[in-house]
């Protein structure tokens, strides 16, 4: 009886791990078959690399959107990285325990936020905000729905996730380090600046490369405030079109149109795509790292 | 004073203001919710189903919306318990004699982890086609507890990796199978993180937009059946906002406010919860 109670304990766990280690297969062969007509030779470059998006005409040319997506993406890592960096340093090195643990209360309740709660945050309170910026900078757009604010928007719905890895990672060099720098007469700047960082650095880029595959994937928020407009942007204030926004644009429409729907599920390969080789970089990374130490 | 202290000074102060600015982030976001989400919270607007012209500004409220997140986000973190308790258990009572085996899972999970809310959307429109289903709280619910499984794995995962490998050992040699050992023992030794690991799950799966802006359908009714569309509290903050009509745009912002409180709820109990159920544990 045990026996037989233990076998169907061991058959459901075994099939639930085949249900999760099917998953990432299944949804790339799903995305693979419905994209399946736009994979050859002969229309992909012309999908990738073609400027103009005319569903109704059979024009699907999905460089806009994956322009826009990598411009937002480098803007929003260059906004997060150093806000990221610093304020994990600060956390973990020099913040009294009182302020470690509220900064740490503030990062929590940050990861906790929904996409959807930023994107309207990004609405009122970023797009004002980029709309002074435009002014004075003269430029044309002066709407604020813009790459720029998409990308601030991003970083800050991505940064929570970067940061709590990056204060494990800090947290992980051995205090011995620290304490023989220290003891050779370095600040506590130095120490960190030319020990402890220099310890962790594949570390640190491994988290900043899942933060781009994060970045890149992040689009509830990022599409309230991008603008949406098919073009290519020709600076921060433009307004751009993500891929992952033009997904959950169009869903809706896309089964009338012929092929619309092979070119939406490109995208979506696109992002995939995109995601596993920042995350099989990241692990990389890891690896070499751990064997060395 | 010399450079050198000059420098971590001036370091330190860079380090500080940077890091304040993320506070400041935090605190403009939640007070721009509340400053635009308070007035327009009221009885109504919490109480009743959106009413005839209710998109242009007449009466009505969020309760579908409202509802149909606590169904869609409860039958989503159930769902996920059933999945991923078994996987993180398996992998610690069967899987530690083969760690290669163990590493390979870990890495899919961390991808699953980061594929995109919109992808996993994608995907559960096309198995959604593939069954031949309309837009439904039961694909939503699937589609959810399919996002959110890995990130409740890799929790229970974490928190198992703390129980004490004698325990095993001590069971296995009184004989004791291994399932028994996984869902008697460790189970217990781990509660507090299955706990925290559901309510994880469960902000996850009330905030996600993406993944349910073609699966779950939207309706201004609470649904009755698992094969009913349902509207979600994200879905109804998104598509009020972009109304021209003010008093629209209000339940928007209501909704939002609604949101932050349920999912700050949620954060702060599961802090809770983690506290005290830590009295079990073996060290």
């Amino acid at each position: 009886m045990r026996k037989a109670i233990e076998e169907i304990r061991k058959r459901w766990m075994q099939l639930t791990l085949a249900i999760i280690v099917l998953l990432p297969l299944s949804i790339a062969a799903s995305l693979i078959f419905k994209a399946w007509p736009m994979l050859h030779w002969d229309v992909l470059p012309n999908v990738l690399l073609g400027s103009e998006w005319l569903p109704g005409q059979g024009k699907f040319g999905l460089w806009p959107f994956i322009y826009s997506s990598l411009l937002t993406a480098v803007i929003g890592m260059v906004v997060m990285v150093p806000l990221s960096l610093a304020s994990a340093i600060y956390i973990t090195q020099f913040a009294p325990k009182w302020l470690e643990n509220f900064l740490r209360t503030v990062i929590d309740i940050l990861a906790g936020i929904p996409s959807v709660i930023f994107g309207l945050w990004g609405v009122l309170f970023i797009v004002p905000q980029v709309v002074d910026w435009a002014r004075s900078w003269g430029s044309e757009n002066v709407s604020g729905y813009s790459i720029l604010a998409g990308a601030i928007v991003m970083a800050f719905s991505v940064l929570p996730f970067i940061l709590n890895m990056l204060i494990e990672l800090f947290r992980s060099v051995a205090i011995e380090l620290k304490e023989a720098a220290l003891s050779l007469g370095t600040t506590y700047w130095q120490a960190i600046k030319d020990v402890v960082i220099r310890q962790i650095k594949p570390g640190i880029t491994a988290a900043f490369s899942l933060g781009v595959s994060k970045a890149f994937g992040e689009t509830i928020a990022v599409l309230m405030v991008v603008g949406n407009v098919v073009q290519i942007p020709g600076g921060l204030f433009d307004a751009g079109y993500p891929l992952p926004a033009l997904l959950a644009n169009n869903y809706g429409e896309m089964m009338s149109i012929p092929m619309y729907d092979s070119a939406l599920m490109l995208s979506a390969l696109l992002l995939l795509i995109i995601v596993v080789i920042f995350n099989s970089l990241a692990h990389r990374l890891i690896r070499h790292y751990q064997t060395k130490v | 004073m010399k450079k050198k202290y000059l420098e971590e000074k001036i370091a330190k102060g860079i380090l500080g203001a940077l890091t304040a600015i993320i506070v400041l982030a935090l605190f403009s976001l939640l007070g721009t919710i509340v400053w635009k989400g308070a007035p327009s919270i009221s009885w109504e607007i919490l109480s009743q189903v959106p009413k005839g012209g209710y998109y242009f500004g007449k009466e009505g409220g969020i309760l579908n919306a409202i509802v149909g997140s606590a169904y869609l986000a409860i039958g989503a973190a159930i769902l996920a318990v059933l999945i991923s308790l078994p996987v993180a258990l398996y992998m610690h009572t069967h899987l530690p004699c083969h760690p290669r085996f163990l590493e390979k899972i870990r890495l899919m999970l961390d991808v699953l982890w980061g594929v995109p809310p919109i992808v996993y959307g994608a995907f559960g429109f096309n198995l959604m086609l593939l069954v031949g289903w309309q837009s439904s709280l039961l694909a939503a619910i699937i589609t959810v507890a399919l996002l959110i499984s890995p990130i409740m794995i890799r929790a229970l995962d974490e928190s198992l990796k703390h129980v004490n490998v004698g325990l095993t050992e001590a069971a296995l040699s009184l004989g004791y199978f291994r399932g028994e050992i996984g869902y008697k023992f460790l189970l217990r030794q781990t509660m507090p993180g299955v706990a925290t690991a559901f309510l994880l799950a469960l902000g996850k799966g009330i905030g996600d937009t993406a993944s349910v802006l073609f699966t779950a359908g939207y309706t201004d009714y609470i649904p009755e059946s698992l094969a009913e569309p349902a509207a979600t509290l994200p879905l109804a903050v998104f598509f009020q906002l972009s109304s021209p009509i003010p008093e629209v745009k209000g339940r928007a912002y209501a909704a939002a406010l609604v949101l932050t409180v349920i999912i700050l709820v949620i954060s702060i109990s599961s802090r809770l919860i983690s506290r005290h159920l830590s009295k079990n544990r073996i060290q």
